[in-house]
């Protein structure tokens, strides 16, 4: 869709993720380059959100690396031995990466100007006036303008979820993260998440977006990953893969879902 | 919403409700317990309300009131500030934080709270000298335990580290009922440690941890009666008790005392009110308060559209 500059923004290589004894992630490969937007499917217990969520360490990577914008992810490696990073140091990584949750994760004690406003103030230190205009601005974008005064328990599924996004965009992000950001909507609420991502895309935005809308990958997507049982099984452009998909587990997950 | 005023709107149901016999005749017979009491407190001569009418306002009761205020909110004062230290540190990585909180709350909310203000009121005689300087070294200054632990400080020690056991269970039981994607939320938009938890998980738990806090401050009001251990003898109970031996009229002083109590605990239950209010936000407390003129302009349709927006979605103001 978009025009890629070619240049890998994400780099993963090599992750894999044990929970004990649970091998989890069993050698993920994975390069996105700037502008892209990448689409991970799979069935649940893939691995997909795990790996998702491994790439702004929410959760630890076990073995391999990933690195961001040439920035190696939660480790320092001198002489090539890894030191972990400080919490302060995890938190600025954490700062040039967007994340919207499959259950939104609003403050539910701010209302949606204030949850948009609460990084840009908190963590950059911008001025409020500046940061709630930023906010207003990002709402509107976001199709909410006139919802800044409501809280989360007074938006639908799918308000809550775009001013998710809109709170993760206020921090001017290098990349986004998309952890299945439509599966607990009611299905009348999908289409204006995804049209947000859509535009988000379109503008140029770096994206790794979880999801089971085949759809959305056709459309928007650069690439596909197809992911099982903690491995890639296949991956490239979405359109040939969704159209011809050349594993036997990568046919029969799209014939069960399309 | 307004069916009735609508010329072809469906025609009400009038149903004959199920009546409830039971409910009035119990009611009846609570009325009558009411009345006889009542009758008995104005026509018994032993309550002696003249004499709660004297010493009602008397200084030393008045004195007593101030004294229990403020051992009250001294000790809670005390114990909240403790209770958030020992919470966070249960939480905490480091497994000497969480084993000394542990043991912090075994020891206070194990031993009796009148055992250990008698104990703070003898301290100067286990400790008569506390001094600073290196254990088996050199010593750097030393003071006289009875002067800085006089009796209102024991007492406020002792009611306030025993409650504060109490209180940090509270406070881990209202962080712990804090959903985790609330921190993962914070963390990923580069949030610190210190700033997720004062401002985005501590607000959310306070909801949880106030009404038992309050419950706990009504608590502290009356256990303020027992600092007669230390011995600390200005509060209320002991102005009363004082008065009562001192006239030999111990029923209308109680009611002197029992009357100041609920008094206070009233005052702080409004109190209360307006602090749940305040952390109910957004969940059970929908004022659009928090909104600055700006917002509120752009937020466009105010209430209105608040009250439809409510019934537009029951599931999710139900959550």
């Amino acid at each position: 869709m978009t025009v890629t500059a070619e240049k890998p923004l994400v780099k993963i290589e090599g992750l894999h993720k044990y929970y004990g004894h649970h091998h989890v992630l069993r050698g993920i490969d994975m390069t996105v380059n700037q502008g892209e937007v990448s689409v991970v499917i799979g069935p649940s217990g893939s691995g997909k959100s795990t790996m998702l969520r491994c790439v702004n360490l929410l959760e630890s990577i076990s073995a391999g690396r990933i690195s961001v914008g040439g920035q190696l992810i939660g480790y320092r490696e001198v002489n090539g031995k890894l030191h972990d990073l400080k919490t302060k140091e995890i938190a600025a990584q954490r700062r040039e990466i967007g994340m919207v949750f499959q259950r939104f994760n609003l403050f539910p004690h701010k209302t949606a100007l204030q949850n948009v406003m609460e990084a840009p103030v908190h963590v950059k230190g911008q001025p409020k006036a500046a940061a709630q205009k930023w906010a207003l601005e990002l709402l509107d974008r976001v199709g909410l303008g006139d919802r800044a005064g409501h809280y989360p328990s007074q938006l639908s599924g799918g308000q809550q979820q775009r001013v998710a996004i809109a709170r993760a965009l206020a921090m001017e992000p290098e990349l986004m993260l998309f952890d299945e950001p439509t599966s607990a909507l009611d299905p009348e609420l999908v289409g204006d998440v995804l049209n947000v991502m859509k535009d988000l895309a379109k503008s140029g935005m770096t994206m790794i977006v979880v999801t089971h809308e085949i759809g959305f990958a056709r459309e928007v997507g650069d690439t596909l990953t197809f992911m099982d049982g903690g491995v890639v099984v296949e991956s490239g452009d979405p359109r040939e893969i969704i159209a011809n998909p050349q594993h036997a587990r990568t046919k029969e997950f799209l014939g069960r879902v399309l | 919403m307004e069916h009735h005023q609508h010329p072809d709107a469906p025609v009400l149901n009038k149903s004959v409700p199920v009546r409830h016999p039971g409910r009035w005749i119990s009611a009846i017979i609570i009325l009558a317990f009411v009345a006889v009491f009542l009758q008995s407190l104005f026509t018994n001569p032993n309550f002696r309300w003249d004499i709660v009418g004297t010493y009602i306002l008397d200084v030393k009761v008045v004195q007593g009131v101030g004294w229990t205020l403020l051992l009250t909110v001294a000790s809670m004062v005390l114990a909240i500030v403790l209770a958030i230290l020992l919470a966070f540190m249960r939480q905490s990585d480091n497994p000497i934080f969480r084993w000394s909180s542990w043991v912090w709350v075994w020891f206070f909310r194990g031993t009796p709270v009148y055992t250990q203000l008698v104990f703070w009121g003898l301290i100067a005689v286990l400790y008569p000298k506390i001094s600073a300087g290196v254990p088996f070294g050199p010593e750097f200054f030393s003071l006289d335990t009875a002067a800085i632990v006089n009796a209102t400080v024991a007492a406020i020690l002792g009611l306030g580290l025993n409650e504060s056991a109490y209180l940090a269970e509270i406070f881990r039981a209202g962080l712990k009922s804090v959903d985790r994607g609330q921190q993962e939320a914070a963390e990923a938009l580069g949030m610190s440690k210190g700033k997720i938890m004062w401002r985005i998980i501590l607000p959310q738990a306070m909801r949880v941890i106030v009404p038992p806090t309050g419950n706990e401050t009504i608590g502290m009001l009356k256990t303020t009666s027992l600092v007669l251990a230390v011995p600390f003898t200005l509060d209320l109970t002991f102005a009363t008790n004082a008065l009562a031996n001192r006239t030999y009229l111990p029923v209308p002083l109680l009611i002197v005392a029992a009357i100041w109590y609920l008094v206070i605990t009233s005052i702080l239950m409004v109190g209360q009110h307006f602090i749940e209010a305040y952390y109910g936000k957004g969940v059970d407390n929908l004022a659009p308060a928090a909104v600055n003129p700006a917002a509120a302009k752009a937020a466009g349709p105010g209430a209105d559209a608040q009250r439809s927006m409510k019934t537009d979605f029951p599931e999710e103001s139900a959550r």
